[in-house]
């Protein structure tokens, strides 16, 4: 079979798959956040920590919920990387730094799994299915949740109520995330993937020489890397890692896992609002940044324009022979796409406007189609502007979904839209200006420049991706990135709690003949148009001094 | 209580109970699992040669020459012609410090090393250095990568053959044997395995 129709085959399979679980999985998520059941289990755990779960939550409780166990995990990170050197099956890694503890903890709350550290040398197995792992279960719930409090904002009248946080998160985290979880860590430790407790273990190779076999509990931990959009790799070298992803099948499972919750939330988001139309509108803007972003990276990539491609003959440096520039090049368009940032290849060694895209994925905001949860907000905050463009087009009060856009609602969505941009480039702008900063560059000139770009791009959408040339492990990195993960993470949040609140609040308006219908291909390319022009625009001139001078020189 | 206090007890006990359900019960049962039904994959695939482990056919290895002087840490390593040769790594095969070289697309420090590598790898198998394949000049992602391209390998053929003493046509026969297709056929790339290749090579003298 000829590499091109592989290819193709291979994202044929991936669209299939995802197509089939679109509806299946999109129902049982509504169906979770909805029900008004308790399993006995969860109404037992409700006890232990003594919430009660009938009772719904209004905004500024819902999202001081959220602060709270969001920064007592931070907390409770740290003191077990401090700790671990203490602790069991720390396999005699050293202490970690303060610093890089810090960025590690925020890094792993906050759903990005930037890396500052690696895996072999600096976690000890209890770190990282008792730290780390649950934080890539919790942080990926506490997502969902605050999409579902924004979804119960649109659906829901005359209510100060969004929800229960404690409810939501339980239920996301124990009926969604752990079931697929233990299924598919089954299937990638039946392909080759490692699952035990050992430490390194020493053999006598072929040679004579001396080869240190590591272990680890590596499937259960690279399932919810991957499910919960988290991607933070047990060993250094991420999903590349033949014990994390040893064979071409493994690899299709692992962009599938990484896709599939956020592919099917455009449907849970349809069946609550009661009309499907709705959320295929929003799958259908998902899936066109999607494919066009894959295609257009399979392509630059097995066109190689840069100077030590050509030279090599072909865009292998940074990737594995078995997975091969297509299903590299189809990982790393999936994972800048969602918040996810793990790697199967290295995208510092690709071609210059192959990796200018993956940056470009991440500066879309991630919605296309995002991370567990933050990827559907942050298209549904896109929406409300889109549909604010187009009333503002017309001279009528926009409204989405009945609910009426004010001023309030405008001013929370374009907060939203500023957060991130001015962590970007406000972070990279100043890392750029001080030397010692500059000086963290492995590469120099234009791909300098991107690789310093990709680092707070990476940190303020909270992918955790990188250039990984540059040197990020000092005080001053692990601090500023640190910053950029932890406002990039939750003052987003602040706002689309505020504005569920807000919209909850009001009394649906009656559509009219004047209505703009959010459910047409009209709407599709409206909202399309607005992602590309709002978001791409705004990171333009970055762009032009990295990836773009670099690929036309 | 107040509460704030109230509701930070509430997200310490939550976080707890989920440390022991998503972070204790749920990897100990996935190993549990996985141990008993393939222990084997589970332990990281480690290959044997007369009764002694050699490895892991996930892992690839360095064939090089024993160093001149073993304590001479600037002492290249040169490759040894009786084994088929793996793809560069940025990490000398360590698994202890597993990644790639990062340099970029224009770098002039891989540029040079691909342009090294393509004379030297030339110059090792005896063949033209334009017909070199990518993968001979590249770093993987892992710097652990089992695999080289068929091409790749039938080009080591000679050198290897000529090295032992063996027909060529025997270890064409093993290339054959040691080529992993694409997963289910269209998923991947298809790679020859230098670690099991090269064993079932040293079994042949």
């Amino acid at each position: 079979m000829s590499a091109t129709l592989a290819g193709w085959l291979q994202a044929i399979a991936l669209v299939g798959a995802l197509a089939l679980c679109y509806r299946p999985l999109g129902d049982y998520i509504a169906g979770l956040l909805t029900s008004a059941k308790h399993l006995r289990a969860e109404r037992a755990l409700y006890r232990l920590v003594g919430v009660d779960g009938d009772a719904d939550q209004r905004w500024p409780v819902y999202l001081r919920s959220v602060l709270a166990f969001s920064m007592l995990s931070v907390l409770f990170l740290y003191g077990l990387i401090r700790l671990q050197t203490h602790l069991l099956l720390s396999l005699g890694v050293p202490e970690m730094e303060a610093h890089q503890a810090w960025n590690t903890a925020i890094s792993f709350t906050a759903n990005t799994n930037w890396q500052s550290y690696s895996g072999e040398s600096a976690m000890g197995h209890l770190v990282q299915m008792a730290g780390l792992a649950v934080q890539n279960f919790v942080s990926a719930a506490v997502g969902i949740a605050v999409v579902a409090a924004l979804i119960r904002g649109f659906t829901r009248n005359r209510t100060d109520r969004v929800g229960n946080f404690w409810v939501d998160l339980t239920r996301i985290s124990l009926r969604l995330l752990l079931p697929i979880a233990i299924l598919f860590a089954l299937v990638l430790a039946a392909n080759g993937v490692v699952q035990n407790f050992h430490g390194f273990h020493e053999v006598t190779t072929l040679t004579g020489g001396q080869q240190a076999i590591p272990g680890g509990p590596v499937a259960s931990q690279e399932v919810i890397k991957l499910l919960g959009t988290n991607g933070g790799g047990f060993y250094n070298a991420n999903s590349a890692h033949p014990f994390e992803n040893p064979t071409g099948f493994t690899n299709l499972v692992e962009v599938f896992l990484l896709l599939v919750i956020a592919f099917s939330l455009p449907r849970t988001f349809g069946k609550m609002v009661g009309d499907h139309r709705q959320g295929y509108a929003i799958v259908s803007v998902m899936g066109l940044f999607w494919v066009a972003s894959a295609a257009l990276i399979t392509f630059f990539e097995h066109q190689h324009a840069a100077s030590a491609l050509q030279a090599a003959g072909a865009a292998m440096e940074g990737k594995e022979q078995r997975l091969g520039i297509a299903g590299s090049s189809l990982f790393a368009a999936s994972t800048t796409l969602t918040s996810t940032g793990a790697v199967n290849s290295f995208h510092d060694s690709y071609s210059p406007f192959g990796g200018g895209l993956t940056i470009f994925n991440m500066m879309l905001g991630e919605i296309a189609p995002g991370g567990t949860g933050s990827g559907l907000y942050g298209m549904l905050i896109l929406a409300i502007v889109a549909v604010f463009v187009a009333g503002l087009m017309v001279g009528r009060t926009p409204e989405y979904l009945g609910k009426k856009l004010g001023g309030r609602e405008m001013k929370f969505a374009s907060l939203y839209i500023l957060t991130t941009p001015t962590l970007v480039l406000i972070g990279a702008g100043t890392a750029i200006a001080l030397p010692g900063e500059r000086a963290g560059m492995l590469n120099s000139g234009a791909h300098g420049f991107s690789e310093v770009l990709y680092a707070f791009t990476s940190a303020a959408n909270n992918n955790g991706s990188a250039f990984g040339g540059i040197t990020v492990n000092t005080a001053w990195y692990d601090t500023a990135l640190g910053l950029a993960m932890v406002f990039g993470r939750f003052l987003p949040m602040v706002f689309v709690l505020a504005l569920a609140g807000s919209l909850a609040r009001q009394q649906p308006v009656p559509a009219s003949a004047g209505t703009l219908p959010t459910h047409k291909p009209l709407f599709v390319g409206l909202l399309s148009g607005v992602v590309l022009i709002v978001v791409g625009l705004t990171y333009f001139p970055a762009l032009a001094l990295g990836p773009i001078a670099e690929g036309l020189r | 209580m107040p509460t704030f206090l109230r509701t930070h007890l509430t997200a310490l006990r939550m976080l707890l109970v989920m440390t022991v359900i998503l972070g204790i019960a749920y990897p100990l049962l996935v190993t549990g699992i996985s141990q008993l039904a393939f222990p084997a994959k589970a332990n990281g695939s480690v290959v044997e040669r007369d009764g002694k482990e050699i490895g892991s056919g996930l892992l690839g290895q360095s064939f090089d020459l024993p160093k001149q002087n073993p304590d001479d840490p600037d002492e290249q390593a040169q490759p040894d012609p009786k084994w088929f040769q793996p793809r560069p790594s940025a990490g000398g095969y360590d698994p202890k410090s597993s990644g790639a070289s990062n340099l970029g697309p224009n770098s002039e420090d891989l540029l040079k090393a691909v342009e090294e590598r393509r004379a030297a790898v030339a110059a090792f198998d005896g063949v033209d250095p334009a017909s070199v394949p990518p993968d001979a000049l590249t770093a993987s992602g892992s710097g652990l990568d089992p695999q080289i391209s068929v091409a790749y390998a039938k080009e080591q053929v000679q050198r290897v053959a000529k090295a032992r003493g063996v027909p060529a046509e025997r270890l064409d026969q093993l290339i054959a044997q040691y080529t992993d297709g694409r997963s289910l056929g269209f998923l991947g790339q298809p790679g020859v395995n230098v670690v099991l290749l090269n064993r079932a090579v040293a079994d042949l003298t």
